[in-house]
């Protein structure tokens, strides 16, 4: 069956809806005849058949250190840029002569050029020299699709903290497909400083629209530069580091394998960081930088290596002053309780041997002769406290103590490729022991840092400025202002807070003083400084053992607190302790009085020795 | 009826022809948008063109499956379909992806859906079902209530997955309103009052422009001050616009996110910032324009082919028109465009169910409103709204949601002549 057609009283409203349509489709029309044919100044001119894109690269942004010195400029130099797609008949042989290339490897470059883009420029040549950059300005029109462009390179004013400032490469197929701010031959911060403050330093880039006639010559700016955009400048960077230290460090720790970390306690800036062996950071700028780095990273010392950061040791002695702190706040100990030492610690099934030194030992004297019986007595009244209801739950509080001084994880401030360290947990011995299979002598070892532990040279510093600040430390970092030495970067200011009182800290810093005073540091004492220090001696299974010290002076005023390893070395008094009494010396009097002592660091060498590295 | 009814021999084959033409001619637009050397093979699923063919193959298998449907299904499951429809916007709300800034996308694999381009094709079936079924001669205030009612509700919904640019496609449907007398011309007239103050206020304080309207009350007032009866309408309106006026400031100020009111600010204040929101028009006018009259040929638009075009393949496809084709480029696309529109008004004045009527109208007015703000926006005529050129950018959904209502239409009007 059929109905009838019924358009409804309103039919002849279909008459302005349609009108409204072809008026929209006319409206649009003339708005495109406007922009597409009458109006010229969208279209160049006609021998201009195209506009070219000049980017503007902005300076990046220098580095000063804390006391801004300069450490970290720009040399400017010249990449030779194609776009395969404007690239016509041209003397091949001519222009191969004046760039001293074959003729074959310009086939093979603008290959690999056209397979990019056809239509965005890529890198032909890199950091072409002055002479021929002159040469090539001249005769450019003569090659479409060619074309220079500025850059910058970075410059070093001392070849020193390598690892921490990084260094600047060129951006990678993968950057460059995941952030369109990059492109061919963009420069991007690949490792420490110069990654973690890449958009500051980078600033931003600004593009000019040129026209370019047939003849690759520049028909003046499109528009009058209505559609140009300034390049923005990086900003400047203030490191945390003091240069004089940071040079000082490296030298001291010359023919040697290991680190030192100085931090200053009150803001958990870094004074310097060094990590041994280094290298120049110049060798990681400019045409030969893959050379260099495959040439560093088949060197058996392995300097790529950042050791400050990512090497990762059992703490040794200097882990007492940890436990004696948990073991004052607990109250399993007070500052007189004191335990007889007779060279030898013996519990069920095991011994702990010690050195020879006055008994009986209390909390200060235990730390001043770094006493493995009083620190292992300690340590197992401590995990055995009845107030627990099994060692799980013993073990995982004084876990969280031990977590509370920044060991265990990265301080995820902007600092590259941390390591994280270890701090053992109560799962790990379920796991290795079963539930009931573990008691404290079974870790007795965790008493005397040794075992389930690994921490880096900056946690140890770290945790050394957490003693100086009697209780608290400020995350450490490495940039102290950015843009100018006024603009503070807040980001790290927060205090992280260790729940153990104040006056066990004084406790320890009173025992750490006299480490340095009559103690095992003693041979290390600064004239004139009042220094607190901890000696360590990190068992090395795989050959002479670690030497390692920590400090902060001065004992009431803590300027600066630092850590040292020297691997393969020895005792810890023998060789850390006299290279963190030398930093400190230079620190807070810019100058070193004992040239004897200094001398003999500076001959010490510990490279021959065995090539393992830190477990 | 015919025992054997051919569907191939009653479609329109003028909608299907023009149908066919727009779509391939995007898929060439799109493959140039994102054309480089590197990535050569058309079937490559990582590059937007791949995946387009997969949406149009899509889309034909809908198109296919919509026509093999009975008509009565359209008709008896409308609401059905409104209210599915309206549940699957609320839990877009709750489950989708965010993508944009824009809360209305549901993820599978790499390719993404916009339930909100669908929910256009549920409140036109619901709109159709509730117009047909109202049997006046005028359409009294209730009818009217439930036809704003059935467009506000998904309009809000989508408003509420913040975004802005598919919520102003449901004012499109003020046209077929109109048409079926449920609105006045004095609507539409009014809609061009509220356009005017909307940008003013955004030029001017809102205090200015109502103080401006009490002016001119005022003296309309004092002119008309014979007719006694007017006065209380004319303040009534007053108040109404002043409310508007406000109203404007505030979801400027505290609705619209930075991205909108930038891309207001652009066109109402002739965008001094090319950096930001303003970059893409003066890209895109550069563009468009230095396609010249026969354009730059395929593939060899330098505009285009250095993407400073950010959204090229999707809601800026029209660049590439313009720039590699030329106005002849534009002309065929606005031609195609409006051939399109007029054919299906021209078909949904010959059904003979009010509810076909009002479903290709309906269809051309979502067309219409894709149609003028896209391309508009390209060339600087109205503010940087993000949503698609239907059947001609980059994007599965709005394909797919076009298609539906396109083949619902066609499919109604092959049985133009049954009852339904
Ligand atoms: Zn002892």
């Amino acid at each position: 069956m059929q109905i009838q057609h019924n358009p409804g009283q309103f039919s002849n409203r279909r008459k302005i809806v349609a009108g409204i349509i072809l008026a929209t489709s006319l409206l649009l029309l003339v708005q495109l005849f406007l922009l597409q044919i009458a109006d010229s100044s969208y279209k160049t001119s006609a021998l201009s058949n195209y506009l070219r894109y000049v980017t503007d690269y902005p300076s990046r942004g220098l580095i000063y250190d804390r006391n801004e010195d300069l450490l970290v400029y720009n040399e400017a130099h010249y990449d030779l840029m194609v776009i395969p797609g404007q690239v016509s008949e041209l003397d091949t042989l001519e222009f191969c002569d004046l760039l001293g290339i074959e003729v074959a490897a310009f086939e093979s470059r603008l290959l690999q050029a056209r397979q990019y883009s056809r239509f965005r420029p890529s890198v032909f040549e890199r950091q072409i020299s002055k002479t021929t950059f002159a040469a090539f300005q001249e005769k450019l029109f003569r090659y479409p699709g060619f074309f220079v462009q500025p850059r910058t390179l970075r410059k070093y004013t001392y070849p020193i903290a390598t690892h921490t400032f990084g260094y600047v490469g060129e951006a990678g197929p993968n950057v460059i497909s995941n952030d369109p701010y990059y492109r061919p031959g963009d420069y991007i911060g690949v490792s420490g400083v110069e990654r973690a403050y890449e958009e500051q330093l980078r600033g931003q880039k600004g593009v000019r629209i040129r026209m370019v006639d047939v003849h690759n010559r520049d028909a003046g700016s499109f528009q009058e530069g209505r559609y140009d955009t300034l390049a923005v400048a990086g900003k400047d960077l203030y490191a945390t580091l003091d240069g004089e230290l940071q040079l000082y460090g490296e030298r001291l720790m010359q023919n040697k394998r290991g680190s030192i970390v100085a931090i200053e306690p009150s803001t958990g800036e870094i004074l310097s960081l060094v990590t041994s062996p280094a290298f120049d950071p110049g060798l990681l700028v400019g045409r030969q930088r893959t050379r260099n780095y495959r040439m560093l990273q088949n060197d058996s010392l392995n300097p790529l290596f950042n050791r400050a950061l990512m090497a990762q040791y059992p703490p040794g002695s200097v882990f007492k002053i940890i436990n004696t702190l948990i073991a004052l706040q607990e109250g399993v100990i007070n500052p007189q309780t004191s335990y007889g030492c007779g060279g030898i610690y013996h519990t069920t099934g095991i011994s702990i041997r010690c050195r020879s030194h006055p008994s009986p030992v209390n909390a200060i004297t235990g730390i001043q002769y770094s006493c493995n019986t009083f620190s292992s007595i300690i340590f197992q009244n401590t995990i055995n406290q009845s107030k627990f209801e099994n060692i799980q739950e013993s073990l995982q509080q004084w876990r969280d103590y031990v977590t509370s001084f920044g060991l265990g994880s990265p301080f995820g401030s902007d600092l590259s490729y941390e390591l994280s360290g270890l701090v053992v947990t109560p799962d790990y011995y379920d796991r290795l022991y079963g539930p009931r299979g573990w008691r404290s002598q079974t870790i007795l070892s965790l008493g005397i840092g040794q075992g389930e532990l690994g921490v880096t040279p900056l946690q140890l510093a770290n945790m050394t400025a957490a003693v100086a600040n009697r209780g608290y430390y400020i995350t450490p970092h490495m940039v102290k202002a950015i843009d100018t030495p006024d603009n503070q970067n807040n980001q790290f200011g927060l205090a992280n807070n260790i729940e153990i009182d104040r006056e066990h800290f004084e406790t320890m810093a009173e025992a750490m003083r006299r480490v340095m005073a009559e103690g095992t540091g003693s041979f290390s004492a600064i004239p004139d400084i009042e220094t607190a220090g901890k000696t360590g001696t990190v068992q090395n299974p795989h050959g002479e053992n670690h030497s390692v010290f920590v400090a902060f002076a001065p004992v009431d005023d803590p300027q600066i607190a630092i850590s040292v390893v020297v691997e393969n070395a020895g005792y810890g008094s023998v060789w850390a302790a006299p290279i963190a009494s030398l930093m400190i010396e230079k620190y807070l009097t810019r100058e070193v009085n004992r040239a004897w002592f200094e001398q003999r660091i500076l001959d010490a060498s510990f490279l021959t020795a065995h090539p393992e590295d830190a477990q | 009826m015919t025992p054997q009814f051919n569907i191939f021999k009653s479609i329109d084959k003028t909608v299907l022809l023009l149908f066919l033409a727009m779509v391939t001619i995007g898929w060439f637009n799109i493959f140039a948008s994102e054309y480089t050397e590197a990535h050569r093979h058309i079937f490559d699923l990582g590059t937007s063109y791949g995946k387009q063919l997969v949406w149009i193959l899509g889309a034909f298998v809908l198109a296919a499956a919509v026509l093999t449907i009975d008509i009565r299904f359209f008709t008896s499951f409308a609401w059905v379909i409104y209210v599915s429809l309206l549940v699957v916007l609320i839990g877009v709300l709750f489950f989708g992806v965010e993508i944009n800034a824009t809360r209305a996308w549901f993820r599978v694999g790499g390719f993404a859906f916009q339930p909100s381009e669908i929910a256009k094709y549920g409140t036109i079936l619901a709109l159709a079902s509730m117009i047909s079924r109202t049997r006046v001669k005028k359409p009294d205030i209730s009818a009217r209530m439930k036809a704003f009612g059935i467009i506000l509700l998904p309009a809000m919904l989508v408003l509420l997955q913040k975004d802005v640019g598919t919520t102003l496609v449901f004012s499109s449907f003020i046209l077929v309103l109109f048409r079926e007398g449920y609105t006045g011309g004095l609507v539409l007239f009014f809609g061009v009052v509220a356009v005017s103050l909307f940008v003013l206020t955004l030029i001017f304080n809102e205090f200015i422009i109502i103080g401006a309207l009490a002016a001119i009350t005022l003296i309309i007032g004092f002119l008309m001050r014979k007719k006694s009866r007017v006065i209380p309408q004319l303040i009534g309106l007053f108040m109404l616009l002043a409310v508007f006026v406000y109203s404007v400031d505030y979801t400027f100020d505290n609705i619209l996110q930075p991205h909108h009111k930038a891309r207001i600010e652009v066109l109402v204040y002739g965008g001094a910032d090319l950096q930001g929101a303003g970059y893409n028009l003066h890209q895109s006018k550069i563009a468009i324009g230095s396609g010249g009259f026969a354009g730059k040929g395929f593939l060899q638009g330098t505009q285009t082919q250095f993407n400073f075009i950010p959204e090229q393949s999707t809601d800026f496809i029209f660049c590439t028109v313009g720039e590699e084709w030329g106005f002849i480029g534009s002309l065929v696309i606005i031609g195609l465009y409006t051939s399109l529109m007029i054919r299906l008004l021209y078909l949904a004045e010959k059904q003979r169910s009010v509810f076909s009527r009002v479903f290709g109208y309906a269809t051309t007015s979502i067309l219409f409103f894709h149609f003028a703000i896209n391309i508009g926006m390209t060339i600087g005529l109205v503010p940087v709204i993000g949503i698609p050129l239907p059947l001609i950018s980059y994007g599965g959904s709005s394909l797919w949601g076009v298609t539906l209502m396109l083949f619902t239409f066609l499919k109604l009007d092959a049985h133009r002549f049954e009852m339904i």
